[in-house]
């Protein structure tokens, strides 16, 4: 506990390093924020009754449910590639690390190529920020977790283009944790959302 | 000492004339020492400090008489909806900032904060996001629905300026700042403390600051949301906040409140470490009941996340959610009152001297129980329905923030000010603004529940003579001056002493806590070699007996390699790029109404501008990082 030096910033007082701590940190903020779209979803949920279109017309369609729940699986999938690409950069082993990093950053692409085209359904249908409540706080609660993504696929992009050009480095295995840290809380956000939006009657 | 007058050592020889000028503004721009940092940030809250009081000024002034129109009423609501957004978000926080980032590495053995870069990111979005917020004023007009922004008088057809997107825009840039800075500080007091400095050894302020950060932490998110949805109902076409096309005005309050109570402790609970460090120095004694004082401060962060709907009684709660948060508001009052009889107990018996440091430290504790029995009167749901949105409030949150929270910050700053800059603050100067500041702060303020409780609502832009509240309304103009005066006498202070005031010492109080250990001011890396803590209390233990409860009380290391990181421009860079990115969402309407029909040639040109600038930045810092500067 105690054998730690201020100027030493790999292991802090806490036997924890100041930057996944930090890290951690910023997920309780995160949760604070994701808390707070879905207690705005959840207040306007089942609320429109005149302006369609309306949530259940649009969710509770079974394919659309069924693409949505496949792509759950998807970004369940991308977890545990992020583990694997993890162990890689511990191990030094490269190919395995890009290879599965890659992959997670394809499977996170692929979620959001999915969730583009689900947008451009419900816009088909008449959906839009502003055609009534449900169309607001859904696309705002789904659009901040699509951005989430968004930022993490560039932050794995970034770990795979700094184990290329700078090699694996002492810091980088730690560098590729907290990455992966912040894509396992992107995740978990999801699986909350999903069942919140989707599976909710 | 006075011999000393004028030859504090300097570090390094600076050249003179423009060319010295330009190197330090450089050396400030591109700093990222916490204590340059906290020294910015305690000098811009102070430049807002004054701007928020010369708003609060011209209000006082138009109410100083029935039937005054020396300000137009849609400038008046401006200048109390700045005053309030000033004063809250880029005074009283940034103060605390400011000694946080200066102190709260000291007290705990560091060498700096955990990290230095993102701190100077924080700075440097606070400011952009403060002067973006006052651009207002020249572009079109400044905010005007109140600091707490209800809706749905925020929305675009009641307030028709871009003065609110400019409000919610800043804020947004000050919410991003306070929590990065508030990360910074939990990461630097638990996970780099120095050897021996136990949890249970952190000096109080240290305690509080880290309880506030946590507060802000879990809090914000809240209000960013909120913001994020009156933005999007502004410009994009949504209802979020609007009664008539199925929205819910109460949405914003509850998520504005939830924000909104935290934010209370957030400003009063580090002036409440500010003075738990004052009163044990000045009454030479260890403060009465240390666990008790920290953990009462964790009590009373905790239990602010649950009462946020008490400022929402009035608007038509079910009795039983009314109760529960009125017993909830109730309950914060134990942990407060254990607070106050520990600082009582740490007086009792002591051996008292009474510095301009420990009289505001004393003053705190005595206008802060007032404006604390004023909030049990409104935690209670009968009562608050009869003096809710009158001046009683105002009298109330007033009494608290400036008699409370300001005061602990100008304790901060006569107890302080030499070890940061090496010279005392003259105490005849200093009881002189002691004594304009409690005097004008009790005309200004206590009548202000007479008002209250006489039926003068609050936010009311001018009001009959035949209502009976001329002469009190004087009387706060009077004492309102009377604070200003005693501002602008703290000014003079300051730079009087920074010129010609008394050479200080490295420890002039006869302290206790690390901060007292070194120089004043302190060098670049706070201590040649890391501090080894043997008690709660190193240095006033080290100084008398030297016995800690385990071992020495306090020890130097061993000698060793010192790495700072260089100065860094990217921080400031990248925060300037927000804030362009920011000037651009300010016309995001005209962009999402011409896209909608389907013309192109509207581009958000200058968001894109701002998102570059905050690539390149980002780039340019990571490469710093990556070669280990």
């Amino acid at each position: 506990m105690e054998n730690s030096t201020p100027s030493n910033h790999s292991v802090g007082s806490l036997g924890v390093d100041s930057k996944k701590l930090g890290m951690w940190t910023f997920m309780g903020s995160e949760v604070m924020l994701f808390a707070s779209l879905i207690a705005t979803y959840l207040t306007f949920r089942g609320k429109d009754t005149v302006n369609p279109p309306f949530a259940h017309e649009l969710l509770n369609h079974p394919d659309s449910a069924f693409i949505v729940a496949v792509n759950t699986l998807v970004l369940l999938c991308s977890s545990l590639t992020m583990v694997l690409a993890l162990d890689g950069a511990e191990r030094g082993n490269r190919r395995k690390f890009f290879t599965f990093i890659l992959a997670t950053a394809a499977l996170g692409s692929l979620f959001l190529g999915v969730q583009i085209n689900e947008y451009a359904g419900l816009i088909r249908e008449g959906l839009s920020l502003s055609a009534n409540q449900f169309g607001a706080s859904f696309f705002v609660l789904t659009g901040f977790h699509g951005m989430h993504v968004a930022i993490g696929v560039f932050l794995l992009l970034y770990a795979a283009f700094r184990g290329k050009v700078q090699g694996f480095t002492r810091e980088f295995p730690l560098a590729v944790e907290i990455i992966g840290l912040y894509w396992h809380f992107v995740d978990l956000v999801w699986v909350v959302i999903f069942m919140i939006v989707y599976l909710l009657k | 000492m006075a011999a000393h007058v004028g030859t504090l050592p300097r570090t390094r020889k600076k050249p003179e004339g423009l060319t010295g000028f330009l190197i330090t503004v450089i050396d400030y721009m591109t700093t990222v020492d916490h204590k340059r940092i906290g020294v910015m940030y305690l000098g811009a809250s102070f430049v807002f400090l004054l701007v928020g009081g010369l708003e609060a000024l011209l209000i006082r002034t138009q109410l100083g008489a029935s039937n005054l129109k020396l300000i137009a009423p849609d400038l008046y609501n401006q200048l109390f909806t700045m005053h309030g957004t000033t004063m809250v978000f880029m005074a009283v926080m940034p103060f605390n900032a400011g000694f946080g980032n200066y102190f709260l590495p000291i007290m705990v053995g560091a060498r700096d904060m955990a990290y230095p870069r993102l701190n100077a990111l924080s700075l440097w979005t606070f400011l952009f996001g403060g002067l973006f917020m006052y651009a207002s004023f020249l572009l079109g007009g400044a905010p005007n629905a109140g600091w707490f922004s209800y809706a749905p008088l925020t929305e675009s057809n009641y307030s028709v300026t871009h003065g609110m997107d400019f409000w919610v825009l800043g804020l947004q840039m000050l919410g991003v700042s306070s929590t990065l800075g508030a990360i910074n500080f939990i990461v630097t007091a638990l996970n780099l403390r120095a050897p021996g400095m136990r949890i249970n050894r952190m000096p109080l302020f240290v305690w509080m600051t880290v309880v506030t950060s946590f507060l802000l932490v879990l809090s914000l998110p809240s209000v960013s949301i909120a913001m994020i949805l009156l933005l999007f109902d502004r410009n994009l076409g949504t209802n979020f906040y609007i009664a008539k096309m199925g929205g819910d005005p109460l949405l914003w309050q509850h998520l504005f409140w939830f924000f909104g109570h935290p934010e209370v402790y957030v400003m009063i609970l580090p002036a409440m470490g500010i003075i738990s460090e004052v009163l044990p120095t000045f009454a030479r004694k260890p403060i009465f009941g240390y666990s008790f004082v920290a953990y009462s401060g964790i009590a009373i962060g905790f239990l602010g996340f649950t009462v946020w709907a008490h400022h929402m009684f009035a608007v038509g709660m079910p009795p039983i959610v009314n109760a529960a948060f009125s017993l909830g508001s109730m309950l914060i009052g134990v942990p407060t009152g254990v607070k106050i009889f520990n600082w009582i107990g740490t007086l009792w018996g002591g051996n008292i001297r009474y510095s301009t440091a420990m009289l505001f430290a004393i003053g705190f504790i005595g206008m802060f129980v007032i404006g604390g029995i004023g909030g049990v009167f409104l935690g209670s749901p009968p009562v608050d329905y009869q003096i809710t949105d009158t001046y009683f409030v105002v009298g109330h949150l007033h009494y608290v923030l400036v008699g409370g929270a300001l005061v602990g910050i100008m304790s901060g700053f006569y107890y302080w000010f030499p070890k940061m800059t090496g010279r005392l603050l003259s105490e005849a100067l200093g009881k002189t603004h002691f004594v304009l500041w409690t005097t004008g702060i009790t005309l200004t303020f206590l009548p202000m529940h007479l008002l209250g409780i006489l039926g003068m609502p609050r936010r009311i832009y001018t009001y009959y003579g035949d209502m009976g509240w001329d002469t009190w309304n004087l009387i706060q103009t009077f004492g309102a001056y009377l604070i200003g005066a005693g501002a602008l006498l703290f000014l003079f202070n300051v730079l009087k002493s920074l010129r010609s005031g008394e050479v200080a010492g490295n420890d002039p109080w006869d302290g206790a806590t690390l901060e007292w250990a070194t120089s004043s001011p302190p060098p670049a890396y706070n201590f040649a070699t890391t501090p080894i803590v043997g008690s709660r209390r190193p240095y006033w233990d080290h100084k008398h007996g030297g016995q800690g409860d385990s071992g020495a009380a306090l020890e130097m290391g061993a000698p060793e390699h010192i790495h700072l990181p260089s100065p860094s421009i990217w921080p400031m860079v990248l925060a300037f790029g927000v804030m362009v990115a920011m000037t651009g969402m300010l016309y995001m309407k005209d962009l999402a109404e011409s896209w909608a029909i389907g013309d192109m040639s509207v581009n958000p040109v200058v968001v894109l501008l701002g998102v570059v600038i905050v690539l390149f930045a980002a780039m340019n810092w990571q490469n710093e990082v990556s070669a280990g500067k």
